[in-house]
C-alpha cells in the first residue's frame, strides 16, 4: 500500500471550513484583526490627540474619560497604544518583506546551485546569525542614527538569513524529487524550475515562517524603541512607552501595564495564527482533528 | 486448531466500508498468502490483527489469535502481543528502521521490553538472531546504523526484529516489493526457513501472484475488501474457478502483442504537432544508431576520510559502450545499485560522464550546455518509476503534461498547448476532461499513463523508462506494458527500459543488456539471454525471477 505523501491543493472552500474549525487559528485571527483594526482606526480617529500635551491631566489613573489612564505629559495611554500599533505593524511588515524579498531568492539560489555558492552564502548567513540580533540592530542604528526607518532596515537585515535558511532547506528537499528531474529533461533551466516547481511547494513553509517573523518583528521594534533607537518622539511606540513608564512604576503602573499587554497579546495572537496556518495547510493534520 | 481465526470481519472508516465479511485462518507452521491489488484491503486486514488501525476505524466480527479475542483486547494486552507473539515485517526497509539507533539497539529493544531481560542478555539474543538472518557479527557489528546497510540487509534487520522473540505468527506486508529479484529470492528463502524452524504461522501479503504461489500453502484472494476465493494454492490457481482469480493469473503472465513499427499506422492527423513529427521519415533509411554510448564511465568521489582526504572513488558506471537503433526496444537489466539508473541519466544528459562520449543521432551530447541540448532533449524523454513522486502536486495536469513543449523552437499558443496535451492524454487512454485535474486525483496506473503522455508529447525518438511498472499492480502493469508496446508500434519510438524484472524485459524488448557492478556483462537478443544466460550475473537474475508457471508446476507436485 502506498501512502500519499505530497500536499494536494485544497479547494478554497474546504480550506475555509477547516479554518473555521481550528480554535487557535480563529482566536489568533480575531485578535490580530482587532489590533490591525485599531491601527487603521487611529488614522481617522483617536480618543485624544497624542501630540498634544495636557500637563494638568498628567498621571491620571484609568477612568471613564481615560480608559487606560494618562502618562506624565497628560497624553491618553489608549490613544498612544492605538497609534503605536500602527508603528509596530508597519515596522514588522516591512521587515518581513525585506527578509523574504532578499532571503528567499538567496536561499533558492543556494539550493539550486549547490557547491561553492551554497557554501559561501550559508557561511555568510551563519555570520549574520552569530551576532545577537538586538546588539547588531543597536549597532546599525548607532551608525545610521535612530529612527523608525533605520529600525526597519536593521530588523529586516536580520530576517534575511532566517528566510534564506528556511527557503534553502525546503528547496533542498524538493530538488531530488522526480518531477524536478522530469522538468530538467524537459529542458527547463534552474531559475524556471525554481519559479514553477520549487516555490509553490515551499510556499507553506515560508508563510508560516512569515507569521513567526512578524511577531518577532513587533517584539524587536519594541526592544529597539525601549532602548531609544526606534521611532522618535513625538511618534508613540509601544517599546518607548514601556521605557518611559519604567521610572514611574510605583506611581503609575498603568503606563507600563497596558503597552506591555498590547505587546504580549499581539505576539501571542500572531503565534497562534502561525500555528493555525501551518495546521490548516497541512493535509495530514486533518486526521488528527 | 488455527492460530489466527478471522471470521466475518467487517471494517469501516468514517462512512466508508473497507472490509466486508472477511474470513481467514492461519495454522501454526502454515504459510497463507493474501493477494489482491492495492486498495483491496490486504494491509487493513493485517492492521486489524495488530490493532494498529486509525482511530476512526470500527471493526465488527471476530478475530481470535491463540484464544485471545483481538477486537476486545485492551491496548495493554495488545502491546504485550505485538512484537512478542505476533511479529510484523513492513514493505519499505528504508523507513521501517529508526535511523538514529544502531541495529543492535533496535533488535534488543523488543527483547528487553517483552522479556525484561537485562541489557547484556538482550544484546546476546540480538546477536544470535542477527546471525540467524544472515548478518553475522564479524561482518555486521551490532553498532552499525541502518544507513550503513543496503536495502536487502535492512530488510533482514526488520525480519530479525520481528522474529527475535520467536513469534507464533509473522505478518509480512509486501516484504520484498522494494527489493530486486535476487534479494527477493534470498529474503523469501529466509522467511521460509524461519517458518520451518519455529513452526511459525506466516501471513504473506503481496500483489505478486508468483511470489505468493511459490511461498504459500493456502491462498486468499481479495478484491474491494471482500474475499473472492480461498483455498489450497495449487488447486485454487490451477482451477481458477472464480473469474477474478483467472483475471489475476492472466494479468501476471501477460505478454503484450507487438507489431513491427509501420509509420503510416501511427501518423497523426492533428496539425497541432506539425513540425515535430514531420521530420520523422527523413532519416529512417540511414543506419546511424539513435544513441551510441562509447566507453562511458562515471566516478563518484569516495567517502571523506579526513578533512582533506577522500577514499578511492566509486565506479558507478565503468567503461560502458552500447548502441540503440531507431525504433528499437532495449532492456537494461541488473540488480539495484549496479549503475543502470546512473547510465540512464547520462544518456538523458541529466548527469555528465567522467570519461567517454555519448552521441544522440550522431551528435555528442555529453558536456554540452543546456541551450545546445535543446534539440536533443526534444527527441528524448523519460518515464520514472514512482507514479506518485514524478508529478508536482501543485500543478494541473495540463501544465504538467505540456511541460516538455518548452523545448519546441516555436512556442505554442495556450490553445495549441491545450490541444496537444489533450491529444497526448487521448493517446494514453485518458480524456481531455482530465486536463484540469491535479495529480492526486489519479490512481497509480493513471499517473503512469500521465507520465507516458508527458513523455510522448514532443514525439521523441527515444523514451528512457526507469522501472516504469515496478510500482504497479499486476493488472495495471499489463495495461501499461500494452500501452508501451502499442506506442512503439504506432510512433516508432525507441525504448530503453531499465528494470530488474525479467518478465518486463521479456514482454516488450528486442535486446537485453545485463549490467553488473557498473559494467555490461552480457548482451544479446532478449529471448536468447533469458533462456540461456551465460554470465553469472544474468544466471542469478534469471534463476531468482519469480515465474507463475514454474511456481505453479512445483506447487502442483507438492500439493498433488
Amino acid at each position: 500500500m502506498t501512502l500519499q505523501t505530497e500536499i494536494p491543493r485544497e479547494k478554497l472552500a474546504s480550506l475555509a471550513t477547516r479554518a473555521l474549525h481550528h480554535k487557535s487559528f480563529i482566536a489568533g485571527f480575531l485578535v490580530a484583526m482587532l489590533v490591525a483594526g485599531m491601527a487603521a482606526l487611529s488614522f481617522l480617529w483617536t480618543p485624544y490627540d497624542v501630540t498634544r500635551l495636557v500637563i494638568s491631566d498628567k498621571l491620571l489613573a484609568p477612568s471613564a474619560a481615560h480608559w487606560f489612564g494618562t502618562d506624565h505629559f497628560g497624553r491618553d495611554v489608549l490613544s498612544m497604544i492605538m497609534v503605536g500599533a500602527r508603528n509596530s505593524i508597519a515596522v514588522a511588515l516591512v521587515a518581513v518583506g525585506i527578509g523574504m524579498g532578499i532571503g528567499v531568492p538567496l536561499g533558492c539560489w543556494a539550493a539550486a546551485r549547490g557547491g561553492l555558492v551554497d557554501e559561501v552564502l550559508m557561511r555568510l548567513n551563519d555570520l549574520v546569525f552569530a551576532f545577537p540580533a538586538l546588539l547588531s540592530a543597536i549597532m546599525i542604528t548607532a551608525i545610521f542614527g535612530p529612527g523608525a526607518i533605520n529600525a526597519i532596515i536593521a530588523i529586516g537585515i536580520f530576517n534575511i538569513p532566517v528566510f534564506a535558511r528556511v527557503a534553502r532547506a525546503g528547496a533542498l528537499a524538493i530538488w531530488p524529487r522526480e518531477y524536478i528531474l522530469a522538468a530538467r529533461a524537459a529542458g527547463k533551466g534552474k531559475a524556471l524550475i525554481t519559479l514553477e516547481h520549487v516555490l509553490p511547494n515551499i510556499a507553506t513553509l515560508l508563510l508560516v515562517q512569515g507569521t513567526i517573523q512578524f511577531a518577532l518583528g513587533i517584539l524587536a521594534e519594541a526592544s529597539l524603541s525601549y532602548v531609544g533607537l526606534g521611532a522618535q518622539p513625538p511618534m508613540p511606540s509601544w517599546g518607548r512607552m514601556l521605557f518611559e513608564a519604567q521610572t514611574r512604576m510605583a506611581q503609575a503602573p498603568w503606563m507600563a501595564v497596558f503597552p506591555g499587554m498590547a505587546i504580549v497579546i499581539t505576539v501571542l495572537a500572531l503565534n497562534l495564527l502561525g500555528d493555525g496556518v501551518a495546521d490548516i495547510l497541512d493535509p495530514k493534520s486533518r486526521r488528527r482533528r | 486448531m488455527s492460530l489466527l481465526e478471522i471470521e466475518n470481519l467487517s471494517l469501516t472508516i468514517g462512512n466508508r466500508s473497507i472490509l466486508k465479511d472477511v474470513d481467514l485462518s492461519v495454522a501454526p507452521g502454515e504459510v497463507v498468502g493474501l493477494v489482491g491489488e492495492s486498495g483491496s484491503g490486504k494491509s487493513m486486514t493485517a492492521m486489524t490483527v495488530m490493532q494498529l488501525l486509525p482511530f476512526t476505524a470500527e471493526a465488527a466480527g471476530s478475530v481470535r489469535f491463540d484464544g485471545i479475542d483481538i477486537l476486545a483486547a485492551t491496548e495493554d494486552q495488545m502491546c504485550a502481543l505485538r512484537g512478542d507473539d505476533i511479529g510484523m515485517v513492513f514493505q519499505e526497509p528504508m523507513t521501517a528502521l529508526n535511523p538514529v539507533k544502531t541495529i543492535g539497539e533496535q533488535v534488543a529493544e523488543g527483547i528487553r521490553w517483552h522479556t525484561r531481560a537485562g541489557r547484556a542478555e538482550a544484546e546476546e539474543r540480538a546477536r544470535k538472531i542477527l546471525d540467524r538472518v544472515g548478518l553475522p557479527e564479524a561482518k555486521f557489528p551490532l553498532t552499525r546504523y541502518p544507513h550503513e546497510l543496503s536495502g536487502g540487509q535492512r530488510q533482514r534487520v526488520v525480519i530479525a526484529i520481528a522474529c527475535a522473540l520467536k513469534p507464533k505468527l509473522l505478518i509480512a506486508d509486501e516484504p520484498t516489493t522494494a527489493l530486486d529479484v535476487v534479494l527477493q529470492a534470498q529474503i523469501l528463502d529466509l522467511l521460509r526457513d524461519l517458518v520451518h524452524e519455529n513452526n511459525m504461522g506466516l501471513l504473506l501479503i503481496s500483489h505478486d501472484l508468483a511470489v505468493v504461489t511459490e511461498m504459500s500453502d493456502r491462498i486468499t484472494i481479495m478484491r474491494h475488501g471482500e474475499v473472492m476465493e480461498a483455498g489450497e494454492t495449487a488447486q485454487t490457481l490451477s482451477g481458477q474457478v472464480h473469474p477474478y482469480t483467472r483475471q489475476l493469473a492472466l494479468a501476471s503472465m501477460h505478454v503484450p502483442k507487438r507489431r513491427p513499427f509501420s509509420p503510416l499506422a501511427g501518423e497523426m492527423s492533428s496539425n497541432a504537432t506539425e513540425g515535430v513529427a514531420s521530420e520523422r521519415n527523413v532519416d529512417t533509411p540511414n543506419k546511424t544508431p539513435l544513441v551510441s554510448v562509447e566507453n562511458v564511465s562515471r566516478l563518484y568521489p569516495g567517502r571523506r576520510t579526513s578533512f582533506f582526504g577522500r577514499g578511492t572513488p566509486i565506479h558507478a558506471v565503468d567503461d560502458v559502450s552500447l548502441d540503440i537503433a531507431p525504433a528499437q526496444s532495449v532492456a537494461l537489466v541488473g540488480r539495484s545499485g549496479c549503475g543502470k539508473s546512473t547510465l540512464a541519466r547520462m544518456i538523458l544528459a541529466l548527469d555528465k560522464p567522467s570519461a567517454g562520449a555519448i552521441r544522440f543521432r550522431g551528435e555528442t551530447i555529453s558536456h554540452r550546455d543546456e541551450a545546445e541540448l535543446k534539440p536533443a532533449r526534444r527527441n528524448m524523454q523519460v518515464v520514472f518509476q514512482d507514479p506518485y513522486g514524478s508529478f508536482d502536486p501543485r500543478q494541473k495536469v495540463e501544465k504538467l503534461v505540456a511541460e516538455p513543449l518548452h523545448l519546441l523552437e516555436k512556442k505554442p499558443t495556450p490553445a495549441e498547448r491545450r490541444e496537444m496535451a489533450a491529444h497526448a492524454l487521448h493517446e494514453v487512454g485518458l480524456g481531455s476532461a482530465d486536463l484540469d485535474k491535479y495529480p492526486h486525483e489519479f490512481s497509480g496506473g493513471q499517473r503512469q499513463r500521465l507520465s507516458i503522455a508527458r513523455a510522448i508529447i514532443t514525439r521523441p525518438r527515444l523514451i528512457v523508462a526507469d522501472e516504469p511498472v515496478s510500482a504497479l499492480d499486476v493488472s495495471i502493469r499489463a495495461q501499461i506494458l500494452d500501452l508501451f508496446a502499442d506506442l512503439n508500434a504506432r510512433l516508432g519510438v525507441a525504448y530503453l527500459f531499465i528494470t530488474h524484472d525479467l518478465t518486463v524485459a521479456r514482454a516488450i524488448t528486442d535486446e537485453v543488456l545485463v549490467m553488473h557492478e557498473g559494467r555490461i556483462v552480457e548482451r544479446g537478443a532478449t529471448k536468447e539471454i533469458l533462456d540461456r544466460p551465460q554470465s553469472e550475473a544474468a544466471k542469478a537474475l534469471v534463476a531468482a525471477a519469480p515465474d507463475l508457471h514454474r511456481a505453479l508446476a512445483r506447487k502442483m507436485q507438492e500439493q498433488g
